[in-house]
């Protein structure tokens, strides 16, 4: 009465359907994680480029060298990498290798950059900010929209994000010398000013002002 | 934690798949089975057939419905009426004795006690080889009886024949959605008409062998829904229940959401309820595909309702709680600000793609239901109704009708 042989058919069909689903998310989720490797190298190259740039010429040709990678590429990345880790993209060892990776560019960039805004008198601020993803944070998530809103507004503000937990000695290193402790999370530091928990963009606003400002005395 | 969510998420989507696809089988397997007849039909004999209204308050619709069973393209000495009047308080009394000199209608008047009650009357007046109901707010088809009958014509082995129920009034946009589901429905009442499992038999115009009666009894309370109740005792006694595709019953529909709301809650309750009267039948290959298919299929879709729409919920409040954290932190400001369209953020996990293929598998059953209903192919607006109205009242009613079955407390009719 009952026609088991259909329920095996279509059982067959809907692991068919479960499978070709699964291959078609694989094959986009491939594709997204080559297009942040993309985004990826196409950063470190430029980075490269501008430091060899910068050896090879050294204070000769400042117009050339500042600012080769521009902050909203290393933010977009940020934000990628952020969504991908989220909505668990492709493997997890994947993306944190491409997290790690991110990292180091962004210390790159910071120490380069300083050297630049120094040797060329480039205005510029430099923001580290120190989050965590491992537990349910939400003032780092406060203090991640303070942080995008002034860099859309500053375009010569840098800033710089670092994942508590990254398993990076570079990081470690940067942990080390500002004395960040995960108790303290989110942390800044703004000129070598280490700021810990929660603060406002009016704050914050004010404080690279005065970076600014400082940096116009100097030449003095 | 998150883990067990996942695996119950993806276990409900598959057997979701699974459903959908079946019912795309028997399509499949049968659509050649399905006719559409169009003009007038002949039968080599009328047998005569008895028709019971019962009215509890239905003086806007009882008048018309009465007509329409008048006006069925069907000899008038084989067709027997019987109205009852089930302890109406407003003007049904005065609608239905309009009705008084015609000879091929009886009208009783009782004291209210349920529609199943003014059903068992009708049963004990009767006096022909068929019976069948027809709920006052709904209207019969002038060619729906005949198309029924001769079912029973060409294969004596069937015990009752259910028509298609359609809309007849669609003016909120609550009824335009539960156009889209009357037709959904449609399609799926004939798979299962083929499966040989259907476990309703409509008050509008389901037509039964008196057989069924003297061998099964009345009609019982069946927790306010007695047309489920009798396709489930049918179901029992291996007594086949078919489809009849073409024939066209008209029904009123909720015209608001607090009406829907009450008018599923009753069948959600009844469901379940006669689901755990009846639960000696489940799983059982002897009871067929009822048993292995529509009751699970029916528990199954409880389940995922429930779990997906606390999904949503759960999502949006995700969603909204980063508005108020951005509201929070930048004021103003955040609200303006217009996300970017990136594809990169489409997601692809697998689940995405197989939702999106279930909507296709919904929508093909809306499209052919409709073919069937109305014999055309088209989009309707009341198809992209259907989606929101549901996925957000269709909770709550299903939560209500097991939080009611765990306290035991029955709804109301209305």
């Amino acid at each position: 009465m009952i026609d088991w042989k259909k329920y095996l058919i279509v059982l067959l069909i809907t692991i068919c359907l479960f499978l070709t689903a699964g291959y078609v998310s694989n094959y986009f989720a491939g594709k997204k994680i080559g297009q942040l490797k993309s985004i990826q190298d196409n950063i470190a190259i430029n980075i490269l480029s501008s430091e060899t740039q910068f050896s090879l010429l050294q204070e000769s040709s400042c117009k050339n060298v500042s600012a080769s990678v521009l902050s909203s590429e290393l933010d977009e990345l940020g934000r990628k990498l952020e969504w991908s880790q989220k909505n668990s993209l492709g493997s997890t060892d994947e993306v944190a290798y491409l997290k790690k990776y991110y990292s180091l560019l962004q210390i790159k960039d910071y120490l380069l950059m300083k050297k630049i805004s120094v040797s060329c008198k480039v205005k510029s601020a430099f923001i580290l900010y120190f989050y965590t993803t491992a537990e349910n944070c939400s003032e780092c998530k406060r203090e991640s929209l303070v942080l995008s809103t002034l860099r859309e507004k500053y375009p010569e503000l840098r800033v710089y994000s670092f994942d508590y937990s990254t398993d990076l000695s570079a990081v470690k290193a940067l942990l080390q010398i500002y004395k960040i402790k995960d108790t303290e999370l989110p942390a800044l530091v703004l000129d070598d000013e280490l700021l810990t928990g929660f603060h406002s963009i009016e704050e914050l606003e004010l404080s690279v002002k005065e970076s600014f400002k400082l940096q116009e005395v100097k030449p003095e | 934690m998150a883990l067990i969510f996942d695996v119950i998420f993806y276990i409900l989507i598959f057997l979701s798949v699974f459903v959908q696809v079946f019912f795309l089988v028997t399509f499949l397997e049968n659509r050649k089975k399905i006719i559409i007849r169009n003009g007038k039909i002949t039968l080599k004999h009328y047998p005569a057939v008895t028709i019971t209204v019962p009215c509890w308050n239905e003086e806007k619709t009882v008048y018309k419905t009465v007509r329409s069973l008048l006006a069925l393209n069907y000899p008038k000495d084989k067709l027997k009426i019987i109205l009852v009047d089930d302890g109406s308080t407003d003007g049904t009394n005065n609608a239905i004795s309009k009705f008084t000199g015609y000879s091929n209608i009886q009208i009783f008047h009782k004291e209210n006690g349920g529609k199943y009650t003014a059903l068992n009357l009708g049963l004990e007046k009767m006096e022909t080889d068929f019976f069948g109901c027809l709920d006052a707010d709904s209207f019969a088809d002038p060619e729906s009886l005949v198309r029924i009958m001769s079912y029973f014509e060409k294969d004596p082995s069937i015990m009752a024949v259910a028509p298609s129920v359609t809309v007849c009034n669609f003016k909120t946009t609550i009824q335009n959605a539960q156009k889209a589901e009357y037709h959904m429905g449609v399609y799926f009442k004939k798979m299962l008409g083929f499966l040989g499992a259907i476990n309703v038999t409509p008050g509008p115009l389901t037509i039964f062998r008196k057989k069924v009666f003297d061998d099964l009894g009345p009609y019982r309370h069946g927790h306010n829904t007695e047309d489920m109740e009798i396709a489930y005792r049918m179901q029992k006694n291996h007594y086949k229940i078919e489809h009849c595709n073409d024939a066209f019953v008209y029904t009123n529909t909720p015209s608001s959401i607090k009406k829907l709301y009450k008018q599923r809650l009753r069948w959600i309750y009844g469901f379940i309820n006669n689901t755990l009267d009846y639960r000696s039948v489940l799983f059982r290959k002897k009871y067929g595909n009822f048993s292995v298919f529509t009751l699970p299929v029916g528990v199954i879709s409880i389940f995922s309702v429930s779990f997906f729409f606390s999904r949503i919920i759960y999502n949006a409040s995700d969603f909204i709680g980063s508005k108020i954290l951005a509201f929070d932190t930048l004021g103003w400001s955040s609200m303006f600000q217009m996300p970017r369209l990136d594809l990169f953020f489409f997601n692809v996990r697998s689940f995405s793609f197989i939702i999106i293929l279930i909507y296709f598998l919904v929508i093909f059953a809306m499209l052919f239901g409709r073919k069937m209903a109305e014999g055309k192919w088209a989009f309707s607006l009341s198809m992209f109704y259907f989606f929101p109205v549901f996925a957000f009242c269709s909770p709550f009613w299903l939560a209500k009708a097991v939080y009611n079955t765990i306290l035991k407390r029955r709804p109301n009719w209305r």
